[in-house]
């Protein structure tokens, strides 16, 4: 690969060039001075922290923002991108970061939507079958989006950029929630890409996929260039140094000292009202406090339905199934379930973890109002502030300040933001769905790190994600949710992420027959290895 | 039988200015836009029209005149809230108030003024089924415009590539411009869209219904509009329900006033609205029908930068 692209080097325009972009928001400089240049055939990551200027660069050259200076260079021309479907027509694809899905029509039509002319729906609908299974991407074309997980409304982003041929493909965080065999199955897709003379422009906050794919890279931090580096030739270590500015901090975390059960799931069963949704059939476990539990999985077999049943947002007929604390919490609300004292995270950020249009100041009291923030019914705005700006101060979240809307910020910012303001309630139970999708490698790490401080206090906290590592890194006990089903938690040294794997596609001992488990005996095991 | 018959025709009449509103106003908000002006719109319509066929003498020029003013009464909304980014509800309200005092102001000469009655179209055979014939086929031509409108509609939304594109803008504004469509000319279309139908159920009102021009005699008519649209679940065949509704027993209590039922007149009369209003509020519990088919960015505006 490396020989193609140096022959491509000589002997052409670059396909894309950047000089002297700049950028300025009202609260921010977003980019400044930046250039940037991608030859065809070029993997090309863009590195930088949260808020480093990455997706705005992007969005520039997809013409959905317009720069305030600079130029923008397409195959040794000066163009002046006025919107995306001048993008599209020059041959500019972008998967975006907050999706730009619509959620009230079907997979089919919100592709026919970003495509050119006017594509017949039956044919449409086969050709993303076909898309889909050749680049191992499953969805179908016949589903409505507001139906689907997260990690499926990215696979139909991904489609629908991969239908139009691009020559230049910008992925902003692709793989944040496919499954390690999709992203493998993915990076061949994106490699076939490039040899077929593709561009890519890859922003991801997972170096060692950087590594893997890239074989070159542009590293923004504060909106301004940093340096470029040939990826292959440093190691995550080092990238993360250019990026940050400093050496990554390892999480710490000693051994769990598991206490009282806090969270109970007694033998959930739950049939999903939406017809796309999955059900849950006859699920246990338990949370002690001062432990960790991680639930693993490919988006879409329960997750969503489990976490509305632990939540409250999705009440279940019976009492007994969800013990809060001791307490039967079946049937509560989720201000009820809060005032057990449990915090919650959920997957979506902008909608369900906060109101987009409200300030952060805002956003805070609408979960912490419980600590006594409001008094004879009316608010003490001055402590709802301090309170967030604590948040914002010890959580490091790049803003405006407490009165920033929450969807100025970037996806990132805003997930430390709602992070920090959960687990600055001092929960008794803690459950997070996600804690770090699209978070940058420095404030992931800080995001764990507290999470694993949190159980050293003795919070009981129970973690769905989809990225295994992450898991492995946090979990004491892991457990798989697959097809609706639970398996039962294994402590984290006795099982590795193979096992994990096989157990992803709904294959434990005993899956066929509803795995029942005995928490006394798994304490005991913990008490064994503490 | 001859009184059902002669019920049920009538009630087709008498909902169409509904018909013609409501299916304006739903094409508007599936695009996200807010118009509350439709009572104001349909008043100006209605003068406009009545004026310009009783001066002319050509009812067609009316029916011309009424959708052009209903255009402007919705453009002034749009460059408000388009443009100008003001409050759609507070635009929408104000633009009903101007519409009631400025039809009042124009239509002082016509008050006296009466048109001929038109000729209805009978279509040829349809008409002679029993029953059916009379009840459906047997109208002024502007009611079997406002079937074609109902098909329209219907086929732009659901079948057409705009009319995805246009309940996209509804959706997300965002999203859609961030796939590179034009969402401010979009929302414009639709709005002056909406304007013109809202014209044009008021031309039908004054022109061909009553057909006379009296201050304020839309009544509340585009109110239901809106709120047929609403309960309706933003569906065309469900606000083509309401609207018959509204009719039917708008002309079923004429009748019972006419046969000397012995409840209060005042009464009767808001019967039609409550009537409506009950029905659609049941039909439309459904959960899951709302969340499909309410336009999420309805009454948001939305500014490309």
């Amino acid at each position: 690969m490396t020989n193609r692209i140096e022959t491509s080097h000589s002997s052409g325009h670059p396909r894309i060039e950047l000089r002297n972009i700049t950028k300025i928001y009202p609260a921010v400089v977003a980019n400044k001075d930046v250039s940037l240049t991608a030859m065809p055939g070029e993997i090309h990551a863009v590195l930088g922290e949260n808020g480093a200027g990455k997706s705005t660069l992007m969005k520039i050259i997809y013409g959905v923002v317009k720069p305030d200076a600079g130029e923008v260079c397409w195959e040794g021309k000066p163009v002046t991108v006025v919107n995306p479907a001048h993008a599209r027509d020059l041959g500019i694809g972008m998967v975006f970061q907050h999706f730009s899905l619509f959620e009230t029509i079907t997979v089919a039509e919100n592709v026919a939507l970003a495509l050119p002319g006017k594509p017949e729906l039956n044919e449409l609908s086969r050709r993303i079958t076909e898309v889909s299974e050749k680049y191992g991407l499953p969805v179908d074309p016949r589903r409505l989006v507001h139906s689907l997980s997260v990690g499926e409304r990215q696979r139909v982003e991904i489609i629908r950029c991969l239908l139009v041929n691009p020559r230049l493909l910008i992925m902003d965080e692709p793989t944040s929630v496919l499954t390690p065999q999709a992203v493998r199955k993915l990076f061949e897709t994106l490699r076939q890409l490039s040899v077929e003379g593709c561009t890519i422009l890859y922003i991801s906050h997972k170096l060692d996929e950087i590594q893997e794919l890239c074989n070159s890279a542009t590293v923004l931090r504060g909106g301004q260039v940093t340096g470029h580096c040939d990826p292959r030739q440093e190691t995550p270590a080092s990238m993360a140094r250019m990026m940050i500015g400093k050496d990554l901090p390892h999480p710490q975390r000693g051994a769990p000292k598991p206490g009282e059960p806090r969270l109970v799931i007694a033998g959930l069963s739950h049939e999903s009202p939406d017809p796309f949704g999955t059900d849950l059939k006859d699920m246990h476990l338990t949370v002690h406090s001062g432990e960790i539990v991680g639930v693993a999985g490919v988006s879409g077999n329960g997750q969503q339905e489990l976490l509305a049943a632990i939540s409250g947002e999705e009440p279940i007929g019976e009492k007994h199934p969800v013990i809060i604390c001791g307490v039967e919490a079946g049937r509560m609300d989720p201000g009820e379930r809060r005032q057990l004292g449990m915090c919650f995270v959920p997957e979506e950020r902008l909608g369900r973890g906060a109101v987009p249009r409200m300030s952060l100041a805002d956003n805070a009291l609408l979960t912490a109002h419980r600590r006594g923030f409001v008094k004879s019914g009316l608010i003490k705005f001055a402590e709802v502030k301090a309170f967030a700006d604590n948040c914002i101060k010890d959580y490091n979240v790049k803003c405006g300040g407490s009165h920033s809307e929450a969807k100025s910020l970037s996806g990132g910012n805003l997930q430390k933001f709602i992070v920090g303001r959960e687990l600055m309630q001092n929960p008794k139970v803690l459950v997070v769905s996600q804690p770090t999708w699209g978070v940058d490698v420095g404030a992931a790490a800080f995001i764990r790190q507290r999470i694993i401080d949190l159980r050293n206090e003795g919070v009981a906290i129970l973690v769905v994600s989809e990225e295994l590592d992450e898991l492995f890194e946090i979990s004491d006990r892991l457990a798989v949710i697959a097809k609706g089903r639970l398996s039962p938690a294994k402590p984290i040294q006795e099982t590795n992420v193979e096992e994990i794997g096989v157990w992803m596609s709904g294959m434990w001992p005993d899956a066929g027959d509803a795995a029942h488990y005995s928490p006394a005996s798994e304490e005991a095991k913990n008490a064994a290895q503490a | 039988m001859d009184t059902i018959v002669a019920i049920l025709a009538a009630a087709i009449v008498a909902g169409t200015p509904l018909v013609f509103a409501a299916l304006g106003e739903l094409v508007t908000e599936k695009a996200g836009v807010l118009n509350l002006g439709v009572e104001g719109t349909m008043l100006v319509g209605a003068v406009s029209g009545f004026a310009t066929a009783a001066t002319t003498g050509n009812v067609w020029f009316g029916v011309l005149a009424g959708m052009v003013a209903g255009v402007l009464m919705s453009g002034i909304f749009a460059i408000l809230t388009l443009n100008l980014m003001a409050n759609q509800v507070a635009s929408g309200l104000a633009l009903t108030l101007f519409g009631v005092g400025l039809s009042a102001f124009m239509g002082k000469p016509y008050e006296s003024v009466t048109l001929a009655a038109q000729a209805p179209l009978e279509i040829p055979l349809l008409s002679q089924i029993p029953v059916l014939g009379p009840v459906l086929f047997k109208h002024q031509i502007l009611v079997y415009v406002s079937w074609a409108l109902f098909a329209g509609v219907s086929w732009f939304l659901y079948k057409s590539r705009a009319g995805l594109v246009l309940r996209s803008i509804g959706e997300s504004p965002e999203s859609a411009h961030a796939i590179g469509y034009p969402v401010i000319r979009i929302r414009y279309l639709a709005t002056l869209f909406g304007g013109a139908m809202a014209g044009l159920g008021g031309v039908h009102l004054a022109e061909f219904y009553t057909p006379l021009w009296v201050e304020g005699m839309v009544a509340g008519r585009g109110w239901i509009a809106l709120a047929l649209v609403v309960f309706a679940t933003w569906r065309p065949a469900r606000v083509m329900v309401g609207a018959y509704l509204f009719g039917g027993v708008t002309i079923a209590q004429f009748f019972a006033q006419g046969a000397g039922v012995t409840i209060t007149a005042q009464f009767l009369s808001s019967l039609p609205y409550l009537a409506t209003i009950i029905v659609l509020v049941f039909i439309s519990r459904d959960m899951a029908t709302i969340r499909l088919n309410a336009p999420v960015s309805l009454g948001r505006p939305y500014r490309p930068d």
